[in-house]
Parts: structure tokens; sequence; C-alpha cells
């Protein structure tokens, strides 16, 4: 336990500590909000598809936690080039604590990501259809972070360069961000787009947090959470069995 | 106390550690000596569970380190000939961070802590990141670490490399000392000879990821007919130099840096 919990308060303390990363990070949402909010906002509406900044900020939210837990996974790339690593892989508790320990933390911290841009989407109009909801849209945000924080875990205990990493960038968190539904509606997208959608576990993610803040469901909840659920063990035992063939 | 037989580790068709064995009893000072590339350091790797041999048995402890992981971890400390800090952090939250791992009691702790800093003369810096230190001091930190949760088997590789003679002579001192008082097993290796010749009961001579002698530094000197310990080093291992792989991980540092991340 002790293990778990101290790993999982280095991560935080990194994020707490790094104010540059934490407005950086900020600032590609806050660019989307602007962009997508206003710019497509026009066409949306003339579609009579409502307010653009309304259906976008939770997919915007969605793609924070994404982009927050992927990175964090990563971030074990410079652990590892830094050495801190061998330290946690050497000392007389199990892997899976590790592993857990630093998923959490990521987690976490995508967590308070999300919480930031909720809050900043705001400012910017954003609107919940009613402030009872927001609990379940922070479980969907939970749900989401410990999914990809799972999936950065597996990855960072695979990936052993910056190539490595931009591979990962280029050809995983960006077609999962762009193909998840996070954009656009899902409704009458083509059958191959349809298939790809619903293989990409943002979607529900997206479809949560879209249905619980503004109720506009796809799906429902139960089938979100589930797919959730079910994806992020699947990844948490991926993530756990990489993180053990680790070798330094 | 540390029983190795015919271990090897290969990395692709390269043999790094060749069908080596060797015994340290307990309460011994161990040298490990070898030219550039002998493969020391992976032999220290799969004694210390970091890396699974390719064939051959080790026993720590009585215990076989990869089938029973955590108690032969709790058995050991090691100090990494290359860096293993987090830098992100202080040096106390290190120390810290180090102890919650070897599960030593919160008082204990922070007794270890205070009086390993002051004796490796980091108190003063106890909250200052990590990443501010000069290289000796972040050395002298990776040492205090080591000691922190009085490992009954104590691995240094190339601890003093970057130290100044203050610094070297501290360690050495504390090595010797905690080495007569709690019977710590001490298995080191150095690039220093006059280091091995002062503190090893006995040494190993490695070349090649094989084993070319062993003995103690009278014994060695003796064998090649030599009146110092290097001589008897250069008589064993040549004097042509080793190639070293190029170092891949320093491109890889270079770009973490240019993110912002030291
Ligand atoms: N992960 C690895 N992959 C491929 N080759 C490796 C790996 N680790 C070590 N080697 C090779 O194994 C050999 C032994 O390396 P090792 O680090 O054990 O040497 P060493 O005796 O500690 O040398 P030094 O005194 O320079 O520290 C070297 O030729 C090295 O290139
Ligand atoms: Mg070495």
């Amino acid at each position: 336990m002790g293990a778990i919990y101290i790993l999982w308060l280095r991560e935080l303390k990194r994020y707490t500590r790094s104010r540059v990363q934490v407005v950086v990070s900020l600032g590609q949402p806050i660019l989307y909000l602007l962009a997508f909010g206003a710019g497509f906002s026009p066409v949306f509406r003339q579609a009579g598809l409502g307010s653009y900044l309304q259906f976008i900020a939770p997919g915007i939210i969605g793609m924070t936690v994404l982009f927050s837990s992927i990175f964090n996974g990563i971030a074990m790339l410079w652990d590892r080039q830094f050495g801190f690593l061998k330290e946690t892989l050497v000392a007389p508790v199990s892997r899976l604590e590790i592993m857990i320990g630093r998923t959490l933390g990521g987690a976490t911290v995508a967590m308070i990501q999300g919480t930031l841009v909720l809050i900043i989407s705001m400012l910017f109009g954003f609107r919940p259809h009613s402030w009872a909801v927001l609990p379940v849209a922070f479980f969907f945000v939970f749900l989401v972070a410990m999914v990809f924080s799972a999936l950065g875990t597996a990855i960072g205990s695979v990936i052993k360069d910056m190539q490595g990493f931009q591979l990962v960038m280029n050809f995983m968190v960006m077609p999962i961000y762009f193909l998840s539904g996070a954009l656009y509606p899902l409704a009458n997208l083509g059958k191959v787009m349809t298939v790809i959608t619903r293989l990409d576990p943002l979607t529900y993610g997206v479809d949560g947090l879209r249905g619980s803040l503004i109720s506009v469901w796809h799906f429902n909840p139960a089938l979100d959470a589930t797919v959730l659920a079910g994806v992020a063990c699947c990844f948490l035992a991926l993530g756990a069995y990489l993180f053990s063939r680790i070798e330094v | 106390m540390i029983r190795v037989q015919n271990l090897v580790r290969t990395f692709g068709d390269f043999t790094a550690v060749n069908n080596i064995s060797f015994d340290v009893a307990e309460g011994e000072i161990f040298a490990f000596l070898g030219p550039n590339g002998a493969g020391k350091s992976t032999t220290i790797k799969m004694l210390t569970t970091l890396l699974r041999p390719t064939s051959g048995t080790i026993t720590l402890n009585g215990l076989d380190p990869n089938v029973k992981q955590r108690e032969a971890r709790q058995s050991f400390g090691i100090v990494f000939q290359d860096p293993s800090l987090d830098q992100e952090q202080t040096a106390y939250e290190n120390m810290d961070l180090h102890g919650v791992l070897y599960h030593v009691p919160r008082k204990v702790r922070v007794q270890r802590i205070e009086s390993l800093l002051k004796i490796f003369e980091l108190w003063d810096r106890k909250d200052a990141m990590v990443k501010t230190f000069s290289g000796g001091m972040k050395r002298r930190l990776e040492i205090a670490r080591g000691f922190l949760h009085t490992p009954k088997i104590l691995f240094l590789d190339e601890p003093t490399l970057g130290l100044d003679p203050q610094s070297r002579n501290q360690l050495w001192t504390h090595v010797k000392s905690i080495n007569e008082t709690e019977k710590t097993t001490v298995f080191l290796t150095t690039h220093y000879m006059d280091e091995a010749d002062r503190v090893a009961h006995r040494i190993a001579i490695m070349d090649h990821g094989a084993i070319v002698a062993t003995g103690t530094s009278a014994e060695l000197k003796e064998q090649t007919n030599t009146d110092s310990l290097e001589a008897a080093f250069l008589a064993l291992t040549g004097s042509t130099l080793r190639d070293e792989g190029a170092d891949a991980k320093q491109g890889l540092r270079q770009m973490a840096q240019m993110f912002g991340r030291r």
C-alpha cells in the first residue's frame, strides 16, 4: 500500500510542480474551444444542430483526459532514461504495485486536467444541462482516465526512445481522438466509419460525457460505462504484464 | 552469501557474461575489476533481478533472486553505475520514497535519513531539487540512499565515479565501518585499483565476460609477479583499449533536455 501511495503522490507532485507544463497543456484545449467553438458554430447552427460549443466541450474534455493520461504513461520513457525506473524495479515491492501506483497517479492528474478544462469551457459559455449531472460526468472522466492511463503505462513499458514516442502520438493517440466522435456527431456516418468509431474506446467516453453533460446520448450510460470498464480492465492487465517484463 | 554458478548472459549473439562462477562469504568485501565492457555491470544487474540470466544459477542469502524476488530484494541495496535519482524531487523526498519502498518504519526512516544525509554532507541541501545538485552531490545522495534500509548485501557499481577525494574517503570509511559493525557483505566494482587494494578482502578480475583470476590483492600480485595491483591488472587483461558501444542514451538525454524535463 505504501508503495502505491508514494508513487501516486510522486506523479501528483510532478504535475503540480511543473506550472509551465500545466499552462502549456491547457493551451491546446483552449485553442480548440476557440477555434471550433467559435469558428464552426455558424455552420453547425445552420445545419440545425444547435450550439457547437455545447456539443464540442465534452469532446474536448475527453481529448484532454486522453492526452494527459497517455502522456503520463509515456513519461516513463524519461524515468527509464534518467534511471529512476531502475530504483523502483529493484525495490522489494511487486511490479503490480508499482504499475498501479503510477497508473493511478497518471489517472488522477488527467482527471484534474479534465476538470480544469470543464471550468474553462464554462468560462467560454458552456453550460451543463443541470448541475446534478456533474458526478456522473466525473465518473466518466474517471473511466476514461483509467482506460488511457493503463494504455499509457503499457506503451511506456515497451517504447524505448523518442521515435517510439512520435510513432505512438501520430498513429495511435491522434487517430483515437479524431475517430471518436469528439468533434462530430456519430449519427449517419457511413458503414466503415461507424465500425471504426465503435472500435474506439474514447467514443464511449465522449458519449458518456456528452450524454451526462448536455443530455445528448448516442448510446446509453450503461453501455458506455460497461465498455469503458471492460476496456480499462483489459488495458490494466496488459499494462501489468508488459510492465513486469521490463528489463533495464 | 552470494553464490554464482555458470552464469551466462547474451544480448542477441553477443555474450556479455560468459559462464562465470564465484562465491562471496558473509561479511566479505569482494571487488570485481575489469576493463570497460568486461561484463561487471551486467553481472550486477543479474544479481539484483534487473536482468534475467540466459543460464546459470544465482543464490543470494540462500534465496534464488528470480524466484523469491521480494525477499531477495529486501536483503540487498544497490548503488548503480548510472544515475537513478528522481531529478524532480528533493533529496529528502528521494530518501523518503526509498524508505517507503523498502518498508522502513516511519520513525526509523526519519532518523536514518537525517544521519545519512549528515554523514554524506547533504543535510543542508535536503530540500533542494536533485536536478540542482552537482554531479558529486547526486552521487553522494545515491550512496546515502543505498544504505538507508540497512541491507545485508550491498552492491556498489563504481560508486566513486565522479567523486572528490574527500567524498571517496568518506564513502570507503563508511563502507568499512558497516562491514565491520553490521557484517554487511559488500560487492563492489571500481576502476581505481588503490580503492580495491585498500578495502577489498578478495578480488576477481574479469575480462571479455569471463573471470580470469580470483584472489587477495597479494595473491594476484604474486601470481603475476608484479608489485602493484595495477600492474597485476594490466598483466592479466592486456593493455589494449576496449571499444565500448556508442552511447545511444546520450542522444535521447539531449532530446529530453530540449523538452525541459531535466
Ligand atoms: N542491454 C544491452 N544490450 C546489448 N548489449 C549490452 C547491453 N548491456 C550491456 N551490453 C554489452 O555487454 C557488455 C558488458 O557491459 P557491462 O555494462 O556489463 O560492462 P562493464 O564491465 O560494467 O563496463 P564498464 O566498466 O564500462 O562499466 C558490453 O559490451 C555492452 O556493450
Ligand atoms: Mg559497468
